[in-house]
């Protein structure tokens, strides 16, 4: 059987999978299509959570971008872990004590207005429909990519299978469709990793093996890279200069962090345990899975730098037999090269290949002098093909190859799924039921949520066949906007009895307003190449702060505009600093 | 100011004080150990990895969770001591 039928068998079966699981899990009231009826386990509920929130960026992008950044990778790694602390300990309990179906839900009634509620919920679809996209590219990678297939009939048939269960079964569907998509992500990540890091360096586990020697050597694996790395002009691996300044790097992990806390499609996962307690422990899962990933993904990442730096130097770099010749390169090579994500120049034309940074100017003059070299050969290495073509650089067999293809499908849906959810449950819900027809029956409600839930899916599919020119970048824009607008509004709501429905309005559109300018000012309005008006450079930026790390600074002015004008406005009244006491304490029927 | 609202607010205290203990550790390990203090840290190290290059990459993360799991093992005491526990 050739590599295509494999995979296509493999990917088949994950997709059968997930409509049997649809079928067995039929929604039947507005309480199972929003919140699953509440009766998820709370280790269920952490391990949808971490297939809910692992999205494509996670399983194919995040390690190659580790890989070519080194230490500041660590921005991501502790940025996409550490929001969950404050998800625990700040925001999941309080609201699921809240016990209604949507964060929209939940400001409105805090904050006692509905232009509050229809406020959160332009945040929660400007940032959730922003982060389909992305979800839909990565499909489209898999599919294309990987398995050769045209992207269209790949992106239609996945739409396909989340329509059937998403719109069937809603969150109930989708939670037991997420913890078979954990498994299949977390198997197609780990497997591959496990061999590489037994080849290199004989240790079982990748979070071991890459603290550990070379197989057969006495020196460290990062010591090694570390070396290598400079004798091609790049700064040591682990290095703390290089990448991103340690402001940026500061800022950056705080706009992850306050920005995954406060993802809409996240929290509401916390809505379907059966308790207050659950919600807190289930956090705690949720991380344990997310992080068997995470602290793999430094390893694949710098594994895989590795691999390709000595399959392009075999030997003493600037010596003949030290670069690998064109004439024997390996397969993999060629057919990554066909993707376009992989291309080279000879541009010494000596018939060999070499890779370096000749953006350092001292390393690239002193390379020309000694060695004859011209330029970098490598002139298109694009990052997905770290975790993409891992399994091809170490020699894999084919099943390998077919189940990371499933995995990336599957974080690329488990995610998709999460946001349309949240999506369509702030129009049927907090659109339709909350503003527009308050005295809509459950039945149309569920069917109105159906509705939503397809029309989103469809737009979505749409976006994933004519993606804007400007995918990579939303993902920011997502994030500045949770960090900026939903977290602090939340947390306000929770920890500060007095605010009132001034500040919080006040706050969001704050923290709204400028993330979105500084982002569209360095990144174009709407991100429409050729209108940014200022260049994206470190040396244009205010104060040297990437547009990135800006939702860090955003919901700092949030916090700000919301306490002057709660203290130029009146208290809240009485019944909402009550509500307020109610969701801090887990029961609140106290007989004593 | 009744029985019960005292003993909410006593709670309520106890409970940020764990927080911020949280809180600390939370922002230590991450924003500390892992980034401004990651250059001098980079001397040690633990096993092959420079150790501030270890807590950016692996430490924290792990802390996080063991930060987690503690957090919700101290609520669920504090939660009974003041009878607010669910059944």
């Amino acid at each position: 059987m050739d590599q295509q039928t494999l995979s296509l068998l493999v990917v088949g079966a994950t997709f059968a999978l997930y409509i049997g699981i649809a079928i067995w899990a039929r929604a039947g009231s507005t309480s199972e299509f929003y919140v699953a009826g509440r009766g998820v386990n709370p280790i269920a509920n952490g391990m949808a959570t971490a297939a809910d929130w692992m999205s494509a960026a996670s399983f194919i992008s995040m390690a190659g971008l580790i890989a070519f950044l080194g230490f500041t990778g660590g921005a991501y790694l502790m940025g996409w872990t550490g929001g969950y602390v404050l998800m625990a300990l700040l925001l999941a309990p309080y609201l699921r004590k809240f016990g209604k179906f949507t964060v929209p839900e939940f400001i409105g009634d805090r904050f006692y207005s509905k232009v509050a509620r229809v406020v959160a919920v332009i945040s929660l679809l400007a940032m959730s429909i922003t982060y389909v996209i992305g979800q839909m590219r990565g499909v489209g990678i898999a599919f294309s990519n990987i398995l050769e297939v045209p992207l269209a009939i790949g992106l239609i048939s996945g739409m396909a299978v989340v329509f059937i269960y998403a719109v069937l079964g809603g969150m109930k569907g989708i939670t037991y469709t997420q913890i078979a998509q954990y498994v299949i992500m977390i198997f197609a990540y780990t497997v591959p990793a496990v061999f590489i890091s037994l080849t290199l360096t004989g240790q079982v586990f990748p979070q071991i093996g890459l603290g550990s020697t070379l197989q057969g050597q006495d020196t460290y694996l990062l010591e090694a890279l570390d070396q290598t790395m400079v004798d091609l002009g790049f700064t040591m691996y682990t290095a703390t200069e290089g990448g991103m300044s340690m402001l940026n790097m500061f800022l950056l992990t705080m706009a992850l962090m306050i920005g995954t806390a406060g993802l809409p499609h996240v929290i509401i996962r916390f809505f379907t345990v059966p308790r207050v307690r659950d919600a807190r422990k289930s956090a705690g899962w949720a991380l344990v899975f997310i992080g068997i990933l995470y602290t793999t993904a430094p390893a694949v990442g710098a594994m895989a730098i590795w691999n390709l730096v000595n399959t392009v130097h075999p030997g003493e770099i600037g010596t003949e037999e030290g670069h690998l010749a064109y004439e024997d390169k390996p397969a993999w090579m060629e057919r990554w090269e066909q993707t376009g994500l992989l291309a080279f120049e000879d541009k010494n034309e000596d018939g060999r290949m070499q890779y370096y940074n000749d953006a350092n100017e001292e390393f690239a003059a002193m390379a020309e002098e000694e060695y004859g070299w011209e330029g970098s050969e490598i002139v298109t290495l694009d990052r997905d093909i770290m975790v993409l073509a891992n399994p091809e650089i170490a020699g894999l067999p084919g099943w390998v190859i077919a189940l990371v293809a499933a995995g990336g499908i599957a974080a690329a849906l488990s995610t998709a799924a999460g946001l349309l959810l949240a999506i369509s449950s702030a129009i049927s819900h907090d659109l339709l039921k909350g503003v527009f027809m308050p005295r809509i029956s459950e039945r149309n409600e569920l069917l109105a949520g159906r509705i939503a839930m397809a029309g989103a899916i469809l737009f979505a599919g749409y976006l994933g066949l004519n993606p804007p020119g400007f995918a990579a970048e939303v993902v920011a824009l997502a994030f500045g906007l949770a960090a900026a607008s939903l977290f602090p509004t939340l947390m306000m709501g929770i920890f500060m009895k007095k605010m009132n429905k001034e500040g919080a309005i006040a706050g969001m559109l704050v923290g709204l307003v400028t993330t979105l300018l500084y982002i569209f000012t360095y990144k174009g309005w709407f991100f429409f190449s050729g209108t940014a008006m200022l260049p994206d450079t470190e040396e244009y930026w205010l104060f040297g702060v990437n547009p990135t790390g800006f939702g860090a600074i955003g919901a700092v002015f949030n916090f700000v505009a919301a306490y002057i004008v709660m203290k130029l406005t009146k208290e809240p009244p009485q019944h909402i600093q009550e509500l307020v006491e109610s969701v801090r304490v887990p029961r609140t029927d106290n007989p004593s | 100011m009744s029985q019960e609202d005292l003993s909410r607010q006593a709670y309520w205290r106890e409970h940020l004080r764990l927080l911020a203990i949280c809180l600390a550790v939370w922002f230590l390990v991450s924003f500390g150990l892992g980034i401004i203090l990651a250059a001098p840290l980079n001397a040690f190290s633990i096993g092959g990895y420079p150790l501030g290059f270890w807590f950016a990459q692996q430490g924290a993360i792990y802390t996080f969770i063991i930060l987690i799991f503690v957090y919700a093992w101290r609520m669920n005491v504090l939660d009974r001591k003041y009878n607010v526990h669910e059944e």
